[in-house]
């Protein structure tokens, strides 16, 4: 029994400090848990074990014995538990169904070399196919009917062209008011425009959707004169909306970083203003735009209630911008609720949800990656 | 010495592209104040005339679509219910992960940094993706496996429910009240907390009974503006928890419930006829709008007066 020297040893708080550690390891879990159950659904797609073909090769219920267990398990599309609950007469009874099921395709399809097709192969996922009926070789995403086609092409077209339209109207609208609001403005305007901003930021993008849905697509159709009222134009407008408060703020957080006697050298050399904001200002803070814009991207490819709403939702291949279209994101929200749980849509739709985690983990990380390099930047010689 | 000339002051005047400048961002600066007014102003003026005492209080028939019978009660309770249930789960988790980063953490550690990124992340992931993630986590696993551990029945927890969407959400808003939180801690003067380990407190009495109670305005802030991001998004419950229709208020935990975002997204897209169903949109935006303006405007008063009273404070 030595002198107790310094603090008294406190077991409680001891065990607290390891508790307060082990919540913050929650954000890092969270992530990690993201990605497998998210990839986890998606992965008999991305190694090929899923078969959407309509015509499947039968086994004869009489030749069981001819396959090895672990053969009539994949043959019957079970997982090993419930393999492993089944009886022999179960499985006899499985794959006399499963012929039945066979036998009842209409004799129309027996010949068409598409029911033989598994449309989940990455060559029918990416590459152009000349459907039965079709002329040419054509991209198309169509889960509906007796042959599920799921060409992931014009999804991503549809995204992209959408995530583009947005971000060229919103890019210049923001920072625009970015360089406004932070280097030109009086006081007394900004103490306006900030809550606007934040005003904006608070609007859901569901009602976004609706306000694209019932005023943008008529005040657009009736200035531009196109065709279809809903396109991947106004979805585009209403997308690039959402996105402002994030790329203005972004941008204004980066112009406003850049230390105050870098445009006041400029000013005292007798430049105006302007000259400050658009020759030292923004160029010091270049790599902060850039940031904002690869967020933004990030912003608009994920953004999923407005271009629900607002595309058409045609999910046809097309570049025009007046064309009716379908994202990534809108494509999962509207088949979810229709795809069998397990089957090779519910499949598809979780690869399409991996593919935008993928696209957005990668813009933040850049994204962020600048803005602190640039902060450290500023920050370090200021 | 020569005095000071004023020829940059004049030249401001006449440099066209400095003025030019100026009008174009001051143009747009003005655009998008102009859109948000019409975006509130439409809503306001067309979401009026259907606006009424029974609307937000009734349970709705079948048909909502229909302007006698449309009404939103069950969709605000749904609502309601299913961010009040998310706040219980987020709060602790975010408010502690922050406390941590800013009281404990080492900001320089490659652990620190790893969990900033962890939080950046999970800010942009899109909020489709956390839908997901609740179908195939919260459902498909967690509550899959609790309906075998308890021997139910059909699904009772392997279905969507206010539970599972209450925690995607919880999931999708942590970094907002990691962050808030965070500001709100760094806000504190570090010589609070050294006049308190000084006395003989051990850190954690001094977080617990200094600087929590200092930071509480700022918490809460965090809770709110996390409330208000939750209430509008959904995405996230499209197939956790969102019902198209329900005769009843839910109940329990592990019922569905019908919510205000998903049905303004409802009426937009499988109305028979939309120019008859715009009045009831437009009430159901406004009852949306006002219920998350009314959550930020307390959050930034709540911010405001922190603020001041940190001023008066030091």
């Amino acid at each position: 029994m030595g002198l107790k020297r310094g603090h008294q040893a406190r077991p409680a708080e001891w065990i607290a400090e390891k508790l307060i550690f082990a919540v913050s390891l929650s954000t890092i879990t969270v992530i990690l848990l993201i990605f497998v159950f998210v990839g986890r659904e998606a992965l008999p797609v991305v190694f090929g074990k899923t078969n959407s073909a309509l015509i499947q090769k039968i086994v004869p219920a009489a030749e069981i014995n001819t396959l090895k267990p672990e053969e009539l398990r994949e043959y019957l599309g079970l997982t090993r538990e419930q393999f492993r609950e089944m009886d022999r007469d179960t499985l006899i009874a499985l794959m006399e169904s499963r012929e039945e099921g066979n036998n009842d395709i209409p004799e129309a399809f027996r010949t068409d070399p598409d029911a033989q097709v598994d449309t989940t192969e990455w060559r029918y996922l990416l590459r152009p196919h000349q459907w039965k009926g079709y002329d040419q070789p054509e991209y198309i995403w169509q889960p509906v009917g007796t042959i599920h086609k799921y060409n992931l092409i014009p999804l991503f077209v549809g995204s992209l062209k959408v995530t583009l339209i947005g971000l060229l109207f919103a890019v210049p609208v923001s920072l625009g008011a970015a360089i406004y609001v932070s280097q030109l403005a009086p006081a007394r305007i900004r103490e306006w425009v900030k809550p606007g901003i934040e005003l904006l930021a608070g609007i859901p993008s569901v009602v976004m959707g609706v306000f694209a849905l019932l005023f943008l697509a008529t005040v657009l159709q009736r200035i531009f004169g196109y065709q279809y009222r809903l396109n991947a134009f106004v979805a585009g407008i209403a997308l690039g909306l959402t996105a402002v408060p994030l790329i203005f703020s972004i941008a204004e957080d980066a112009l406003t970083s850049v230390p105050r006697s870098y445009s006041q050298a400029a000013l005292a050399l007798g430049a105006s203003q302007w000259q400050a904001a658009w020759q030292i200002v923004l160029p010091a803070a270049l790599p902060g735009v850039f940031a904002a814009v690869v967020l933004g991207f990030g912003r608009c490819i994920g953004e999923t209630m407005v271009v629900l709403i607002a595309s058409g939702n045609a999910s046809t291949l097309s570049w025009s911008l007046f064309d009716s279209t379908r994202s990534m994101t809108a494509t999962i929200a509207a088949e979810m609720a229709e795809a069998v749980s397990g089957g090779h849509h519910y499949r598809l739709l979780f690869l399409l949800g991996t593919l935008l985690f993928a696209v957005t983990f990668i813009t933040n990380f850049f994204g962020d990656l600048i803005i602190h390099r640039l902060k450290g930047k500023l920050e370090g010689r200021a | 010495m020569t005095s000071p000339s004023l020829a940059p002051f004049h030249r401001k005047q006449r440099d066209p592209f400095a003025l030019l400048g100026l009008a174009v961002t001051g143009f747009t600066t003005a655009m998008i104040l102009l859109i948000l007014a019409v975006i509130l102003g439409s809503v306001v003026v067309q979401g009026l005339p259907a606006f009424s005492w029974r609307f937000v209080s009734t349970i709705p028939k079948k048909d909502f679509f229909n302007l006698e019978s449309a009404a939103v009660l069950p969709m605000i309770v749904g609502t309601t219910i299913r961010v009040l249930v998310m706040t219980v789960f987020v709060m602790p988790i975010g408010v502690i992960t922050a406390i941590y980063l800013t009281e404990y953490a080492n900001a320089a550690s490659l652990y620190t940094r790893i969990i900033r990124a962890a939080i950046n992340n999970l800010a942009g992931v899109p909020s489709i993706v956390f839908g997901l993630f609740g179908l195939g986590f919260f459902i498909n696993f967690i509550g899959k496996n609790l309906d075998d551990l308890t021997g139910a029945t059909g699904p009772s927890f392997g279905q969507p429910a206010v539970l599972w969407a209450s925690l995607t959400l919880a999931i999708m808003t942590l970094p907002v009240v990691i962050v808030a939180t965070e500001e709100s801690l760094k806000a504190i003067a570090p010589g609070l907390r050294e006049a308190s380990l000084a006395l003989g407190a051990t850190k954690l009495q001094t977080i617990l009974r200094i600087v929590l109670p200092n930071a509480l305005p700022g918490i809460l802030t965090g809770g709110i503006l996390a409330i208000s991001r939750a209430a509008g998004e959904v995405a996230p419950i499209l197939f956790t928890g969102a019902a198209y229709y329900m005769a009843d208020l839910p109940k329990r935990l592990t019922d569905q419930f019908m919510d205000l975002g998903y049905h303004i997204y409802v009426l937009a897209t499988q109305s028979p006829n939309i120019e008859q169903t715009s009045p009831i949109l437009y009430a159901t935006v406004l009852v949306l709008l006002l219920l998350t303006f009314s959550l930020n405007a307390v959050a930034i008063i709540v911010r405001a007066r922190m603020r001041q009273a940190m001023r008066a404070g030091h």
